[in-house]
């Protein structure tokens, strides 16, 4: 127990004191996970608009798979990315493996399901009474999508954080495609895992925190824009 | 083009939900600048078939007429077509966004530019009673406030047709009170032609010129208010009109359109151009119905004799149930149910005249 709380006060001299390679790494986190989130926000929402708004035979089908793809372990992507990106994979030619890119690949993989679905879920959340009022009103096919997509627009900043949180939490895809490279690609997860083993309590404590501090942090933004 | 032109027609309209017919054979003229009701009970079709004429469905048989251009199919010319029009849907939903942004949604998509909108939505706001509450998240509004939003995000586009879909349904009376005066008002300003469907009868008197009887997604009967009150087509239009004395009987004999109908022990006069042995109904209005104690020498070709079985008041009426061979329901005032002592198990003769009386063959 002393040796937890002795791991915890040093922790927070780490973050208080700015520690150079704690900040570099957790900057580098964000980074990463932000891009990821970014990309896959910007295919995730058209793409869920376009499957929402459109009946086609195989909807529903479509919709459970994404749904199930939720639930797809990181390591599966990561090993999918790995054999991708690999030398003798197909786009082994691009040498992203073991850089931050590789990373995001596998990240923007990991939550586009997730952002999709919960997109078709929020518009679909939307009352159809909405969309026949915007109808009657003379809104053509696309002002009646873009006022859904407007009207669901907090469901759906609900979607990118939920993308962001399983982005900058998963550990799996980082070690297998990013390699755990310090200075290149060790993010907060990797050097947990790694310090821990190691025995290093107090440095994977102080980095764990600063992730529950994202993560609050990143809420508090989504829980403001909802109740606006 | 000439003014007798309808502005919306409809031919065989029709409209099949899960293998059930909801709307059948619907052939419509709507009148510019009239006022139309349609009334039915819930469950008739009205909301189905506003949604047909607006376009915002398509049906599965029939034909929509638009100043006489055919609008069912194209889907260019729907939605010029529904940009001519304005439903407001029975459910008052609005946009999350505030109430001035809510009522120029409509504009917005018609391409106005602001300045314009803006010219517009202050008149359409003073109109409304809703200049102070611009700023407001419509969301926050009350049912009756957000109806006022509805109503005057659908105006603000000057439709040619305004659709209302149970305007006052869910409202308590102040609130209904101030919708009818609103919807009074857009009909002497703008003259639109106003199509609403309501199941509520004395509004639909209130507010329109015409009338179409809806029932079980068939139009039964249209025309005047007189005629729709008076002579209901069918027994259920009878009911829904508010025909209390419903009373089956035969023909027995027709002279200069004066029948003679036999009920179970009965005769009853009344002038219909039905002939000797058809099944028919009865139907007589209970206002039409008077009591008095003893046989008097009036008129009233039909007088029965009978006990009174029931009587309720309410307010400055007394409804009074007498069985004379058959149920017969009179109203009175509460002061004449005093001054003659009405009461439960008395002896009254109820009489009607033979022009009370509106006859309907039975199926």
């Amino acid at each position: 127990m002393t040796e937890l709380w002795e791991g915890f006060t040093k922790a927070i001299e780490l973050i208080v004191s700015l520690d150079p390679e704690v900040m570099q790494i957790a900057g580098r986190s964000l980074a990463i996970a932000a891009t990821s989130c970014i990309i896959a926000t910007l295919i995730a929402i058209p793409l869920g608009s376009v499957i929402q708004f459109n009946s086609f035979r195989g909807k529903r089908l479509l919709v459970n798979i994404i749904q199930t793809l939720y639930s797809v372990p990181t390591v599966v992507i990561g090993l999918f990315v790995f054999a991708f990106l690999s030398r003798a994979g197909p786009l082994g030619s691009l040498g992203f493996l073991f850089t931050p890119a590789a990373i995001v690949i596998g990240q923007v993989l990991l939550v586009l399901p997730i952002m999709m679905g919960l997109t078709i879920s929020a518009l679909r959340g939307v009352d159809v009474t909405l969309t026949d009022t915007a109808i009657s009103l003379g809104a053509n096919r696309f002002q009646t999508a873009f006022l859904v997509i407007r009207e669901a627009r907090f469901a759906m900043l609900g979607a990118v954080t939920m993308g962001f949180g399983r982005a900058i939490s998963e550990v799996g895809i980082s070690l297998m495609v990013g390699g755990n490279i310090s200075g290149v690609t060790r993010t907060l997860t990797t050097a947990i895992s790694l310090e821990t083993s190691k025995g290093y309590i107090e440095l994977s404590l102080a980095l764990g925190m600063i992730l529950l501090f994202i993560a609050l942090v990143v809420n508090i933004i989504l829980n403001r824009l909802q109740q606006r | 083009m000439s003014n007798n032109e309808p502005i919306i027609q409809t031919t065989d309209l029709g409209q099949r939900r899960n293998g059930r017919d909801v709307l059948r054979n619907i052939n419509l003229r709507i009148e510019r600048g009239k006022v139309f009701a349609l009334i039915g009970p819930t469950g008739s079709g009205k909301t189905t078939l506003l949604r047909l004429l607006d376009l915002i469905d398509s049906p599965s048989q029939g034909k929509v007429y638009f100043n006489g251009t055919d609008v069912t199919e194209s889907g260019k010319q729907r939605l010029e077509t529904r940009r001519r029009m304005a439903f407001v849907l029975q459910k008052p939903v609005v946009f999350n966004a505030n109430v001035y942004d809510n009522i120029a949604y409509g504009l917005k998509w018609r391409g106005m530019n602001r300045d314009d909108i803006r010219n517009r939505l202050d008149d359409v706001l003073k109109m409304v009673d809703l200049t102070d509450f611009h700023k407001r998240n419509a969301r926050m509004l009350s049912g009756g406030e957000m109806q006022r939003v509805a109503i005057a995000r659908a105006i603000a586009t000057e439709p040619e047709v305004l659709l209302l879909d149970e305007p006052t349904a869910n409202l308590d009376p102040v609130s209904t009170t101030r919708i009818e005066e609103l919807i009074t008002d857009i009909i002497q300003r703008y003259q639109t032609t106003i199509v609403m469907a309501t199941h509520d009868m004395s509004q639909g008197q209130r507010l329109a010129d015409r009338v179409g009887m809806l029932l079980t997604g068939e139009i039964v009967q249209t025309g005047g208010w007189h005629e729709a009150l008076n002579s209901p087509r069918n027994r259920e239009m009878a009911r829904f009109v508010g025909i209390e004395n419903i009373i089956d009987g035969v023909v027995l004999s027709s002279e200069d359109n004066v029948v003679t109908i036999s009920t179970d022990d009965s005769i009853i006069e009344a002038i219909s151009d039905c002939a000797a042995g058809e099944p028919v109904h009865a139907c007589i209005r209970s206002e039409e119905v008077t009591l008095a104690l003893s046989r008097l020498s009036t008129s009233a070709r039909n007088t029965f004799s009978g006990e009174i079985t029931r009587i309720i008041t309410t307010g400055p009426v007394a409804r009074v149930e007498i069985d004379c061979g058959f149920r017969l329901v009179a109203l009175v005032t509460k002061r004449s149910a005093e001054e003659m002592a009405l009461e439960k198990g008395r002896q009254v003769f109820a009489s009607f005249k033979a022009t009370a009386v509106h006859v309907i063959k039975r199926d």
